[in-house]
């Protein structure tokens, strides 16, 4: 005991009181607090999504069959996320790159359409501007979308990473708390998108 | 992780060595040294406060008072407002989760000392980002709970400032908590379990909990008026708006916020009390289970602050009772730490005066808080003096007074030199009676009916005497802290020199050497109890009197004396780092981007945040020193 050579913090394989790693349970409690987040703006939406005197409700825009083909594709990058981890543990470098890869591919999709949407949304008069509803639509919808580009560029950077052979097999750990945050933002995703197009108004 | 090629580079991006001067500081990553920058930069700003607290003071020391204009009254009690609560009260008890929680849970340092140093810098950022605001004479003006739909409407700079500095404080306390609660779950010394933790760690782990969960929520409603503000959004500006949606994201926010401000100074206390009257804390599950308990019920109780907005009579009644229930933790409190001076050998140190002095205080605020719950009653006392005297009982008489006791009771272990005893106590009984004189007298004008945030009040009022001796009082204060801050810079070079122990305390703190090396235990220690020290030098007799461990059982026990502190057997702690002030400078760049529309200005705030935390992410945390 009396020699460590490893830092108190950060350095894998210190024992902790609870034998989980410092990052696994700092990245629960940011995501805790994240839920939050999206709690207050979802309660916002709810009490907002029929405030609007002029130019259109939410339920007049929205185009359903569209959006769930894209929470669609959300969905199915949470299953190559997993791919990703599995291939790393196993210390398959190059199946690992191919699924963070197609995971990113799948958020950009998404987030693509999410544009495309947005620009629709526009043109037919619904925008921030708009109405309490559309303040309320866009906000939410944003905050999502910000959350899912930052996933995409840790997506991306651990692909660099690996290609520099910085990301060996003992690291597989980032590639689960990266993950971790992907699946939350699926989630996420999946109770906006359940609230806001699928509940009636 | 750790190659030699790595320290061998020499270019501008070599990771910073320097052990002393202002880059050490700039760059360090020890909880100590961060722990005290918190501590002083949180004094400049108490200093800040209560200059405007003065002021306001000046203003209304007689009637139709000419000292500032109506405009500069607003911006004054509203930077006021979160001065005290964002930047001094707040991060006064940080500098104590930094410096205190960690060597008392037996720790090297927190769980992410990177991080750690990011939480500083975004704090300093936000506090300059806001002050920034009064050159260009735009100071927010719009209280410190900021109400929708006005605070969108207000014209100039102001509120925009006020969102986006509490959104950049919000995340330095956000990170900061997730790094505390990380801390206190994982990083306790072996035998250190949950219910052999200090009170004080208890109630910096309830507090995490509080900020992890209530900011976000803030959070929410800040961009919300920045949106309205900036972007023309119609969260609060529509006629369809709900116009109290702010009010209750505020105060679902706000409510846990006066316990995030208190519960610090309650753990202080709780640790003082039973060192000043050699005594175990008299009830320790129940003090830790009370301040559990707190944390949950500070949720239930928000629409207590709206009352007279208008809920209606069920919503009323059922927040008033919630509100009175809350009390009860509260109380159970109190009797445990009279019940902790019961019996004890009582010594009157300056750290047990002030925690006196904040039992004191702190139930006068806390009885005519619960008037507030009596709806009637509220509908009489809300904005006006009597609200403002109940919350400066509970954050003044209550928040500050508890942490100066911790400032003097962890002044010896931090420097390694004791605070005078005399000046001290000068220092407490000034503070005491100014403090009484300034706002015993707000109950008597609250309930004569003057209302908060008054700029002037007519003559033959019946305002004019007691708001004079209101402002004698507020002078009185400012002179108590000049006899702290004398205190501090004659000691500083004739102090009494104070030893590991100087208290005969109870905890691990005092087992090291004051001031503690960087690696802080040489060894880490193995806590067999609750207050493990106090057990390593005293024993029961026959007859239940508390001995001293004799001399050579101690030598026996462990490091009892001499504490854990001695030689560096080749510890290796985190290196400095310059990547988190690099990213937090970024943040107050944004905020003067976005508030003066200058969006470029806002992205070059951007970029350097987003460089600093990649290239954080990409350094290591230890590199090999040769
Ligand atoms: C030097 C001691 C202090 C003095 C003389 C003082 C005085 C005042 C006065 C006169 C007001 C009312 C302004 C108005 O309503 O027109 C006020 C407001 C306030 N004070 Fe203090 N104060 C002091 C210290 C503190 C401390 C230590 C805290 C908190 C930790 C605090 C928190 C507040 C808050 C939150 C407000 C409400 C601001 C608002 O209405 O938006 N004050 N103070
Ligand atoms: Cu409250």
């Amino acid at each position: 005991m009396a020699v460590e050579h490893v830092p108190p913090a950060e350095a894998g394989g210190h024992a902790t009181s609870t034998g989980l790693d410092n990052v696994k349970i700092a990245m629960w409690a940011f995501l805790g607090s994240e839920f939050l987040l999206f709690g207050a703006m979802i309660s916002t939406y709810l009490l907002y999504r029929n405030r609007a005197v002029t130019g259109p409700k939410p339920a007049d825009v929205y185009d359903i069959p569209f959006t769930s083909v894209s929470s669609f594709v959300l969905l199915m990058s949470s299953l190559t996320m997993v791919l990703a981890l599995a291939a790393i543990q196993r210390g398959d470098h190059h199946k690992t790159r191919v699924w963070l890869l197609a995971t990113a591919l799948l958020g950009m999709t998404f987030i693509s359409g999410q544009i495309y949407e947005f620009t629709i949304f526009v043109q037919e008069g619904f925008t921030v501007r708009s109405s309490p509803a559309g303040s309320a639509f866009f906000v939410l919808t944003s905050f999502h979308g910000a959350h899912v580009t930052i996933g995409i560029l840790m997506l991306l950077s651990l692909v660099a990473m690996s290609l520099r052979g910085a990301l060996p097999q003992s690291r597989h750990t980032t590639v689960e708390y990266v993950g971790l945050y992907w699946h939350f933002v699926d989630i996420i995703w999946i109770i906006i998108f359940t609230v806001i197009y699928l509940v009636p108004s | 992780m750790t190659t030699a090629s790595v320290a061998q580079r020499s270019s501008a991006f070599a990771r910073p060595t320097a052990k002393t001067g202002v880059w050490s500081w700039m760059t360090t990553v020890d909880h100590k040294r961060i722990g005290i920058m918190y501590g002083v930069t949180a004094m400049v700003f108490f200093v800040l406060g209560g200059v405007e607290a003065l002021l306001i003071r000046l203003q209304l020391a007689t009637p139709e008072g000419q000292v500032l204009s109506a405009d500069q009254y607003n911006q004054l009690f509203t930077m006021h407002g979160i001065t005290m609560i964002f930047l001094v009260v707040m991060p006064l008890g940080a500098a104590f989760f930094n410096y205190m929680m960690p060597i008392m849970l037996g720790a090297r340092d927190v769980a992410f000392p990177r991080l750690n140093a990011f939480s500083y810098w975004a704090f300093l950022g936000g506090g300059i980002f806001m002050y920034s605001s009064f050159f260009i004479n735009q100071a927010p003006d719009g209280g410190w709970f900021g109400y929708a739909p006005l605070s969108v409407k207000l014209p100039g700079h102001g509120m925009t400032v006020y969102a986006l500095g509490l959104i950049i404080l919000g995340i330095s306390s956000t990170v900061a908590a997730v790094n505390f609660l990380t801390t206190i779950v994982n990083m306790r010394a072996p035998g250190m379990s949950l219910m052999r933790m200090p009170v004080f760690v208890w109630m910096t782990f309830v507090v995490q909990f509080l900020l992890v969960f209530a900011l976000p929520v803030l959070t929410v409603a800040l961009f919300q008026l920045l949106f309205d503000r900036t972007l023309g959004t119609q969260f609060f500006g529509d006629s369809t708006s709900n116009p109290i949606l702010w009010q209750h994201l505020f105060w679902l926010f706000g409510h846990p916020e006066v316990y995030i401000l208190i519960l610090p100074a309650m753990g202080i206390v709780s640790e003082i009390l039973p060192v000043f009257s050699k005594k175990p804390l008299f009830g320790y599950p129940v003090v830790v289970f009370s301040g559990i308990a707190i944390g949950f019920m500070g949720w239930g109780v928000w629409a207590h602050h709206m009352f007279a907005v208008g809920l209606g009579p069920v919503a009323n009644t059922a927040f008033a009772l919630s509100t009175m229930f809350i009390a009860v933790p509260t109380g159970v409190k109190i009797f445990n730490w009279i019940g902790t001076l019961w019996g004890g050998s009582i010594r009157f140190k300056t750290p047990m005066l002030f925690s006196l002095g904040f039992i004191a205080m702190f139930i006068i605020g806390g009885l005519s808080g619960v008037t507030h719950a009596i709806v009637p009653h509220d509908y009489q006392q809300t904005d006006t003096y009597y609200i403002v005297a109940h919350f400066h009982y509970v954050l003044f008489g209550g928040a500050i007074f508890g942490l100066f006791a911790g400032i003097y009771y962890w002044w010896p272990k931090i420097t390694g030199k004791l605070l005078d005893e005399r000046v001290g106590r000068l220092h407490f009984w000034l503070m005491l009676i100014g403090f009484n004189l300034t706002f015993a007298p707000f109950h008597i004008l609250g309930l004569q009916g003057m209302a908060r945030r008054t700029y002037q009040y007519p003559k033959n009022y019946g305002f004019d005497f007691w708001n004079l001796v209101s402002t004698v009082g507020a002078f009185v204060i400012a002179l108590s802290i000049l006899t702290f801050f004398w205190n501090v810079i004659k000691t500083r070079k004739r102090g009494e020199t104070a030893g590991a122990d100087p208290w005969d305390g109870r905890t691990l703190e005092w087992t090291i050497p004051s001031p503690p090396p960087e690696y802080n235990f040489a060894e880490i220690p193995v806590v067999h109890a609750l207050d493990d020290f106090w057990h390593r030098k005293y024993v029961e007799d026959k007859e239940g009197r508390l001995v001293p461990v004799p001399a050579g059982a101690q030598e026996a026990a462990g490091h009892a004396t001499e504490g854990y502190g001695g030689d560096d057997h080749g510890i290796h702690m985190p290196s400095q780092s310059y990547m988190p002030l690099i990213a937090a400078i970024g943040l107050p760049i944004v905020g003067w981007g976005i508030t003066f529309e200058q969006y470029w200005l806002a992205i070059v705030g951007g970029v350097v945040t987003f460089a600093g935390l990649y290239a954080w992410a990409l350094e290591p945390s230890t590199e090999e020193l040769h």
